[in-house]
């Protein structure tokens, strides 16, 4: 276990390391000056060399990324190019908002999937079965801007249920819900369409198996088999898929935050490219690098909770 | 000596016979899931309306006639018109031809490219393989919006750099893909065969693993196709498409935004035209992997 547990660290680590690299390079060797771009091509050359100075863009290309590994490491991630505060401070700021979605999002989707994966597995090829496959199939053909907009008309300008521009910085438990719904339920949806396709494949490949005929034999109820026997054991590909779209889930929840205008790393992270704040990107390719790697590593680890006949070699 | 039986065929009867395997098989995999009909079908109208834009859109989709500013759907308008009295239906015909092309162009770069190295990472194993994997295994670690999004915040938005980006996000899925059925087919006897017979490695992978493992590639491709036209219009409508007044469908979504509170058509009727696109390109690659996916076959 604890040698299974450094091997997938090391591998985390590695991954870590080679991203933080490609993201250090591109920022770097793309085309754009970033002292140009904070003080105009207007500035004068004097300035242009003062501001290089002062952000490190003089030293050679080695030492500013020895300087930028050894700062991701200690917290130092720099200052942004636009508001002259610390990065890392800005994006601690709003990750709470953007976790606090995409949590919840995932739960919603996982609580709406994975029954209705079960029930379409279980009535395979009836018409439950289509209409649920259908109807996951659409889910996930949503680009995640356009489900927010068509709920945006449905239900805060139709309906006028929810508010149209959600603050985010509600105090009361009900108004944090109110800010929450909308773009929860968006980005829970997509997951939901994701979650019910892997829960009902997984499902069928299970039900096929001799132990749940044996279960039948013995004359246990359905409900037993379905839910404490077949379900065990099809919940590990659902958790991995659930990992591999973590990735989907991120590009979402930048799409949603911005349609429902919800402060969060979309935000931040459109307002970064608009400005051509360089350290500010260069910050969020980091955080999301981490978050990434953090839940494939948490991923891999969960397997041996669901499944205690996995031994970690 | 050689008579007709037992002389090798001729290259041109050969990839004759795998053409021929290969359509076959891709007709048995429409036939086993009717859906996939439906869903070519949907593909197909949108393409064709696509290629014949010029001919049958009602009016010019760059002309702006301040008079008829943010109409609803009428009679002359059938889809209403934008913030410039631009006629939204032109505009959604237009607006097909960049997300299909860049999608295809994309799709099809990525497709190729991610074949060749999985099929080489496949075929030759070793030290090669773990390599070539791991980077990909990066790659696909970082979510592809982000990616698609700086790629193109960086070089600018053109329709040539948001090929790079998309192309660039969908090369690792490709090559996970061609990797697996490579290491599997090229174990099998008839590769040996031909390795005993003294074929190249470059004529094996070509002439003889790639048609075997080009129908799982293709649906790959139909699926992709969905998400490169989902990720195009999301970066338009983050403001990273091909610059205005070019018609994107993400691009009029982004525009009907701004006017959401008064004028929700503008914003609806290009989501709907993504969404049937999408929906279409799913229905046809989920119901053909269905019907191809060893696991799956023999079911029903």
């Amino acid at each position: 276990m604890t040698a299974f547990v450094l091997k997938r660290l090391g591998f985390a680590v590695i991954t870590l390391f080679a991203v933080l690299t490609i993201v250090f390079f591109i920022v770097r060797v793309l085309p754009g000056d970033p002292a140009m771009a904070i003080l105009g091509d207007q500035a004068s050359q004097a300035a242009l060399n003062a501001l290089r100075a002062r952000l490190g863009l003089d030293q050679p290309l080695y030492v500013q990324y020895l300087q930028f590994l050894g700062g991701v490491v200690v917290g130092d991630w720099g200052v942004s190019m636009v508001s002259g505060r610390p990065v890392i401070q800005e994006i601690l700021k709003v990750l709470p908002a953007t976790l606090e979605l995409t949590f919840v999002s995932l739960v919603l989707g996982a609580a709406v999937g994975i029954p209705l994966g079960v029930w379409s597995a279980v009535r395979r090829n009836k018409l439950p079965d289509y209409i649920t496959r259908m109807a996951s199939l659409l889910g996930l053909s949503f680009p995640a801007f356009v489900s927010a907009v068509l709920l945006l008309i449905v239900f805060a300008i139709q309906l006028r249920w929810f508010p149209v521009i959600s603050s985010g910085q509600g105090t009361t438990l009900s108004d944090r819900l109110r800010d929450l719904a909308l773009p929860a339920v968006n980005l829970g949806l997509i997951m939901a369409a994701y979650i019910t396709r892997v829960s009902r494949s997984a499902m069928l490949e299970v039900l096929n198996q001799d132990y749940v005929r044996t279960a039948h034999a013995k004359g246990l109820a359905f409900a037993t088999i379905i839910w404490r026997h077949c379900l065990r054991n099809a919940l590990i590909p659902v958790v991995t898929v659930v990992g591999l779209y973590l990735g989907i889930l991120i590009g979402n929840s930048v799409l949603t935050e911005i349609v429902f205008n919800r402060p969060g790393l979309g935000k931040l992270i459109i307002g970064a490219l608009n400005q051509r704040d360089y350290t500010m990107l260069q910050g969020m390719m980091v955080i999301y690098t981490l978050i990434v790697v953090l839940v494939n590593l948490i991923t891999d680890l969960t397997y041996g909770l669901i499944d205690p006949r996995i031994k970690y070699s | 000596m050689t008579d007709a039986a037992t002389a090798p065929l001729s290259r041109a009867a050969y990839l004759r016979s795998a053409a021929v395997a290969m359509g076959g098989g891709l007709i048995k995999a429409f036939n086993a899931n009717k859906t996939s009909w439906v869903g070519l079908g949907g593909f197909l109208i949108v393409v064709l309306l696509a290629v014949l834009a010029p001919a049958i859109a009602p009016y010019d989709p760059l002309d702006q006639n301040i008079l008829y500013r943010l109409k609803p759907p009428s009679a002359e308008h059938w889809l209403g018109t934008d913030f410039y009295g631009r006629d939204t239906l032109s505009r959604i015909l237009w607006g097909a031809r960049i997300s299909l092309a860049i999608g295809l162009i994309a799709i099809g770069s990525a497709m190729v490219i991610g074949t060749l190295i999985g099929m080489v990472a496949g075929y030759y194993g070793g030290r090669t393989d773990i390599i070539v994997m791991q980077v990909m295994d990066v790659l696909l670690a970082f979510p592809s919006l982000i990616l698609g999004l700086i790629v193109v915040a960086m070089l600018g938005p053109s329709i040539a750099n948001l090929v790079i980006a998309i192309a660039l996000t969908a090369v690792p899925p490709f090559a996970r893909i061609a990797r697996a059925p490579t290491i599997a087919v090229k174990n099998r006897e008839f590769i040996e065969a031909g390795r005993a017979l003294g074929y190249s490695d470059l004529r094996l992978m070509f002439g003889h693993i790639l048609p075997n493992i080009a129908p799982e590639i293709l649906v790959m491709g139909s699926l992709w196709l969905a998400t490169a036209i989902r990720v195009e219009a999301s970066l338009a409508f983050i403001g990273l498409g091909v610059s205005p007044p070019t018609a994107t469908w993400g691009g009029m979504i982004r525009e009907g935004f701004e006017n959401i509170l008064d004028s929700f058509w503008l914003a609806l009727f290009p989501s709907l035209a993504i969404l049937v696109v999408v929906f279409a390109l799913n229905l046809l690659g989920d119901g053909l992997r269905d019907a191809i996916d060893p696991r799956l076959r023999g079911e029903e």
